[in-house]
């Protein structure tokens, strides 16, 4: 019996407690073809990958996505910003009730009923609801022309909170070197190792570093049904120059799910990945054949996660529990400032 | 650089030298993004650019502030997409009159590095990597000729400039490779408020207006990938080659 309990308990990684910095990341590599679980010091990342490789990284922007306002009748709510407001001033959210990141999302109090038409303050913003999906998911469009709703948001909107981590986080915390657009809830976590010591040691092995850009959505909204159904839709972006990088690639690397959701999406619709701008719902398991992506850079990933299922379709299971079991009993943290998994067919 | 579709990030841009530089590369085809805390004037360059058929943004904050790095260059990739251009013009004197170095108090001191070098400093991070992944952009830092010589009464601003140049000088050096090109450029003395807070008894009509100055920066832009890494160009001195 208490084998079986101290096996569940390994294979759960403890979160990481605060922003780490890049250079505490610890690197976990599994190859596939051999069977071989192993360690490897973050800073030699690039030394894994020759000019036959191309690694794809997620250059999306974590969004100021948290935000508090109140409804017409004075009921406080926080909103998690799916996306910034496009050119119309509309964007979709997430509705959370009262309360913070200190109390887990599970256990806050339900939002306010929001209805099309209800009239809200958002920071010094006003907004209103242009659709409503459900209890907590809204359109909301703002009042305002866009660049003092982009300023608005960036002054008192903050990065999505978690319970696991201390300190409140800032934008500093939550952006990987080369992020760019900000199209992503939550950080697309899996390029944190990736520094720019890393990029430029990648270049001068001559391994190409590719981008698309994904609109990463929430991790988790605290309500089982709803996430359940995560990952939801969303959009992404390939440019032309990763297209052709593409061709003729011994290995492409995926920097993140989120990667790997957009690079095969575009493979499975035209054959391989072409320059695209489109969305994606496509969730991948062990039953996912792998059409462009061979290799992924990821974190660590408890059981039952849908980021844990993905792993699926790059290395068979056993090798996964055994590689989980491998870290989760030497330390190996998890989470969003956690350490690193490469998962390489050879 | 082409700069017709390009998007620019100025700070500084609500008068002198970054107003001017947001009217010359939106009239080449950029968007522009400025920056400055007075929303007030920069809402005004801004409506000018507008009214003149560019396309132009405006983002109140302060350079100066950590917190306000993300939000300047993640608004303005927010407002026009990857950014290809980023000017760091914005600069403080520090107090006025500018008192001797011996009258200057360090935390006065501290403050004019913070926004004159730590302010583009976090802004490059930013921007820099980003270019860094897409193997293209310019940066360039606007810099003054009180970085290389010993002007009485100049000493933390002078002291804040050469570091700039010397944040050039090795940003450039870094990103070459990666196919970013960094440079400074020394405006040479220009017809602003600026020049007029710092000395009000020069001259103006022996100063640059500062609508040819940012001609010939914007110039050097279109010519950035003839420019050595870290460069430090003058002005004044420059022509296209």
């Amino acid at each position: 019996m208490d084998a079986v309990v101290s096996a569940q308990t390994l294979r759960a990684f403890a979160p990481a407690p605060h922003a780490r910095p890049v250079a505490e990341t610890r690197l976990l590599v599994v190859r596939v073809a051999s069977r071989e679980v192993h360690e490897a010091p973050r800073s030699t990342l690039a030394e894994l990958f020759d000019e036959r490789d191309v690694l794809v990284v997620n250059d999306a922007a974590t969004l100021p996505a948290s935000i508090f306002g109140e409804t017409e009748r004075g009921e406080p709510f926080e909103l998690r910003l799916l996306a910034l407001p496009d050119a119309s001033r509309a964007a979709d959210a997430v509705v959370l009730g009262a309360g913070d990141y200190r109390t887990p999302t599970e256990r806050r109090a339900p939002p306010p009923a929001l209805r099309e038409g209800d009239w809200l303050i958002v920071s010094d913003l006003e907004a209103t609801v242009v659709a409503s999906r459900g209890a907590r998911r809204v359109r909301i469009r703002f009042e305002r022309q866009v660049d003092d709703v982009i300023a608005s948001l960036y002054r008192a909107g903050r990065s999505v909170q978690y319970a696991h981590v201390r300190a409140p986080l800032a934008l500093w915390d939550v952006q990987n070197v080369y992020a760019s657009e900000p199209w992503a809830a939550e950080m697309p976590s899996a390029g944190r190792p990736i520094d720019f010591a890393t990029l430029d040691a990648l270049r001068k092995r001559g391994v190409t570093v590719a981008r698309v850009t994904h609109g990463a959505g929430l991790s988790s909204i605290g309500d089982a049904a709803l996430d359940a159904s995560l990952p939801w839709v969303e959009r992404y972006r390939v440019p032309i120059e990763t297209e052709r990088a593409l061709r003729g690639a011994r290995r492409v690397v995926a920097v993140g799910t989120s990667v790997v959701r957009a690079l095969e999406s575009s493979a499975m619709k035209f054959g391989e990945v072409r320059a695209e701008e489109s969305t994606t719902n496509l969730r991948i398991d062990a039953r996912h054949t792998l059409r462009a992506v061979r290799g992924l850079l990821t974190g660590m990933h408890d059981a039952t996660t849908s980021h844990r299922d993905l792993l699926g379709a790059f290395a068979p299971e056993a090798l996964l529990e055994e590689a989980s079991a491998w870290a989760a009993s030497r330390g190996f943290l998890g989470h969003e400032f956690g350490d690193s998994c490469l998962i390489i067919p050879s | 650089m082409e700069l017709r579709g390009k998007s620019a990030l100025i700070t500084g841009g609500s008068r002198g030298l970054g107003a001017a530089l947001g009217d010359v590369l939106a009239k080449r085809g950029a968007r522009v993004v400025l920056v400055a805390r007075d929303r007030g004037p920069l809402e005004r360059v801004v409506a000018k650019i507008r009214a003149e058929g560019g396309e132009a943004h405006a983002l109140a904050f302060d350079v100066g502030d950590r917190e306000s790095a993300h939000r300047i260059a993640g608004g303005a990739s927010a407002l026009v997409g990857d950014v290809d251009v980023l000017v760091q013009n914005a600069s403080t004197l520090g107090p006025l009159p500018m008192p001797f170095l011996l009258d200057t108090a360090c935390e006065d001191f501290s403050a004019t590095l913070e926004t004159n070098v730590t302010g583009p400093l976090r802004i490059d991070k930013i921007v820099g990597g980003s270019m860094a992944l897409r193997k293209r952009g310019v940066i360039v830092h606007v810099s003054s000729d009180a970085a290389v010589s010993g002007y009485p009464r100049w000493g933390s601003y002078g002291v804040s400039k050469a570091a700039l140049d010397q944040l050039a000088r090795v940003l450039g050096a870094e990103l070459t490779d990666h196919g970013v090109r960094v440079f400074s450029v020394d405006p040479g003395e220009m017809d602003t408020q600026m020049h007029a807070d710092a000395m009000p008894e020069a001259d103006r009509a022996t100063l640059a207006r500062p609508e040819r100055v940012a001609e010939k920066i914007v110039a050097m832009i279109e010519r950035a990938d003839s420019i050595a890494p870290g460069a430090r160009l003058v002005a004044p001195e420059w022509t296209p080659s």
